[in-house]
């Protein structure tokens, strides 16, 4: 069945699941609201339209699967499971709290978290070992994932893209979450990644270049590479650290800091505003 | 019990027979193999079953991961790799994404202990043990010769969640004893009254010998081969606390962390049983390059080394 591609409803729902991450670390007092904000598009474009899974049967096995390699914007994650049905808003409140489902990074026994990840470097090595096994079994699903851009420091992303190449991996499809920022500055002044595009298709790998706030990208970037056989493939996200509110774009401050009351009520009516365009 | 050598046996020769074995009854079996199949036997599986078989090249790191991933659509994951870099290289990646997320991932230490010899500290695995015992929902065990590999492989496969075999390089010459390994349990090799010696590997030949040696001052050892390193055989224990005056480990390990460890931390638990526990072992430091014989020789890990340390805990040793 073609599914009914609808920007401004994605757009809607994006704003949303940006509230909700508000939500979720202002309680908590903690989190990554920052790297949470910069994949909300990209990750509300994968599961409120590309991928193949149902909130009523989580672990139904022919599903598509999702990695979140940077594990540390699980709020992202949990907004658009909670948002789908995965689990109640009690779930939500729990986050980052004892007794709770929702761990400050993303742990395999929250209902609809495929795996679990944390420590940067290992989601991709993950994902080509899931991809691998699922053409063994000649299950055509795929296997999409998120990968930071400061993650690529790690030299396990390297030892992922060759095997992923080299097994043909065409059911393996990632992006890269390229807000420009990691923890202690910009990737480029920590250790500088460019050129990327040109790394990853010497590493053998179909790569696209889209702006990871823009619907109408993500959607022709995934229809056209998907397409595409015998290779796996990275599409690079050009992304805004903090996107959707404008004191938190691209403010460092945010990248592992929940926001105050004030910031809290603020960024909330800035959100509720956006909203109320669509309505 | 006759404990007269009648056969010596690589354990990694056993461990691609038992491979193919295992992989003949249980279709989702699956080998995830580092560039190291020669030398770790699981080419053997690879010629049998191509199809379920990877070689995922020198990337300890990402075949752990692989390894995870295939566990995620239900295959059984088989990692054989030198021992060293199972508990070294890819030691986040076990951590993280296998045991955390307790994933059905058998991974296969081979080449345990300084034993390895001429390769050097580089590929001697002394902190293994320690490593994975110390991890959460690992499950370890240490077959004491080549028949027994097929017994830890079996009981891994059969159980579900992450384990950690210990194997070693070189040939054990074979000692027949009547004893099933469990899960769980080790195994009392032989019955004795004066002091327990637990042993894990090979080390228990030279506990046998020892055994014989002590048979002369007429000292009687207990010895166990304690087979399931984690979860410890706690009943064998007890009971050594309770009919011996004294226990000695020996492992071809580093002294924290393995065997000595693991049978302290429990012997401290009882509250009236409360006999010395000693440590042959490796003391804290790395070995070098050498034959694997003399290399234990020179570390202490020898039948004549036991025999001392027993008498010093009967007091005789003067």
């Amino acid at each position: 069945m073609e599914k009914d591609f609808n920007e401004i409803k994605l757009r809607k729902i994006s704003l949303e699941l940006r509230k909700l991450i508000l939500s979720l670390t202002f309680n908590a007092g903690s989190g990554h609201p920052g790297p949470s904000f910069s994949i909300v598009d990209i990750l509300t474009y994968l599961y409120f339209f590309e991928m193949d899974i149902n909130p009523k049967d989580p672990d139904y096995f022919k599903r598509d699967r999702f990695i979140l390699s940077k594990g540390h914007a699980a709020p992202a994650l949990y907004s658009a499971l909670y948002k789908l049905g995965f689990f109640p808003e009690e779930e939500m409140k729990m986050f980052r709290k004892v007794g709770g489902c929702l761990g400050g990074h993303p742990c395999i026994k929250t209902p609809g978290v495929d795996m679990s990840s944390g420590s940067l470097g290992t989601g991709l090595s993950v994902a080509c070992g899931l991809a691998y096994g699922l053409k063994k079994l000649n299950i055509p699903s795929y296997v999409y994932g998120i990968l930071g851009d400061g993650e690529m420091d790690e030299g396990q992303i390297w030892e992922a893209a060759l095997f992923a190449s080299h097994n043909k991996l065409d059911n393996l499809i990632f992006y890269v979450d390229r807000n420009r920022y990691q923890f202690e500055g910009s990737t480029e002044t920590v250790l500088g990644l460019e050129p990327i595009k040109l790394k990853w298709e010497a590493f053998g790998w179909e790569v696209r270049e889209v702006n990871g706030h823009d619907y109408l990208s993500l959607f022709s970037s995934m229809t056209e590479i998907k397409r595409l056989a015998k290779r796996p493939k990275i599409i690079i996200a050009e992304t805004i650290k903090g996107k959707g509110v404008s004191f938190m774009e691209n403010n460092q401050d945010f990248h592992a800091r929940a926001p105050n009351k004030a910031e809290f009520i603020l960024a909330t009516q800035e959100l509720d505003e956006q909203i109320a365009k669509y309505e | 019990m006759n404990n007269s050598s009648y056969k010596s046996e690589s354990q990694r020769v056993a461990l691609g027979m038992s491979l193919i074995k295992y992989g003949q009854r249980f279709d989702n079996l699956f080998v995830v193999s580092p560039d190291v199949g020669l030398s770790t036997h699981a080419s053997d599986f690879q010629k049998i079953y191509p199809e379920r078989y990877v070689n995922t090249g020198i990337s300890e790191q990402n075949t752990m991961g692989v390894a995870a991933g295939l566990a995620l659509v239900d295959f059984i994951p088989i990692v054989p790799l030198y021992a060293a870099f199972a508990s070294g290289k890819s030691a986040d990646q076990v951590i993280n994404s296998i045991a955390y997320p307790n994933l059905n991932v058998k991974i296969i230490g081979t080449h345990g202990g300084i034993n390895v010899g001429g390769d050097g500290p580089t590929h001697q695995a002394i902190i293994d043990l320690a490593f994975f015992r110390s991890i959460p929902n690992f499950k370890v065990l240490v077959p004491r010769n080549s028949s027994e590999v097929d017994s830890a492989l079996r009981i891994s496969i059969e159980n579900e969640g992450p384990f950690y075999i210990r194997l070693e390089r070189e040939s054990i010459p074979e000692v027949n004893v009547q004893c099933e390994s469990r899960l769980g349990h080790g195994c009392l090799i032989k019955q004795g009254g004066d002091i327990t010696v637990i042993t894990i590997g090979s080390m228990l030949n030279e506990a046998l010998n020892a055994s014989n040696m002590l048979e002369i001052d007429n000292i009687s050892i207990r010895v166990i081969d304690m087979f399931s390193l984690k979860p410890l055989d706690i009943g064998l224990i007890s009971d050594a606390c309770k009919e011996t005056k004294g226990i000695v480990t020996v492992e071809d390990h580093n002294k924290y962390g393995g065997l000595f460890s693991a049978v302290s931390e429990c012997v401290v638990g009882f509250s009236n049983s409360l006999i010395p526990v000693k440590s042959i072992s490796v003391n804290d430091t790395f070995a070098e390059s050498g034959d694997g014989k003399e290399l234990r020789c020179k570390h202490g890990l020898t039948s004549e080394n036991i025999v001392l340390e027993v008498k010093k805990l009967m007091n005789l040793d003067s």
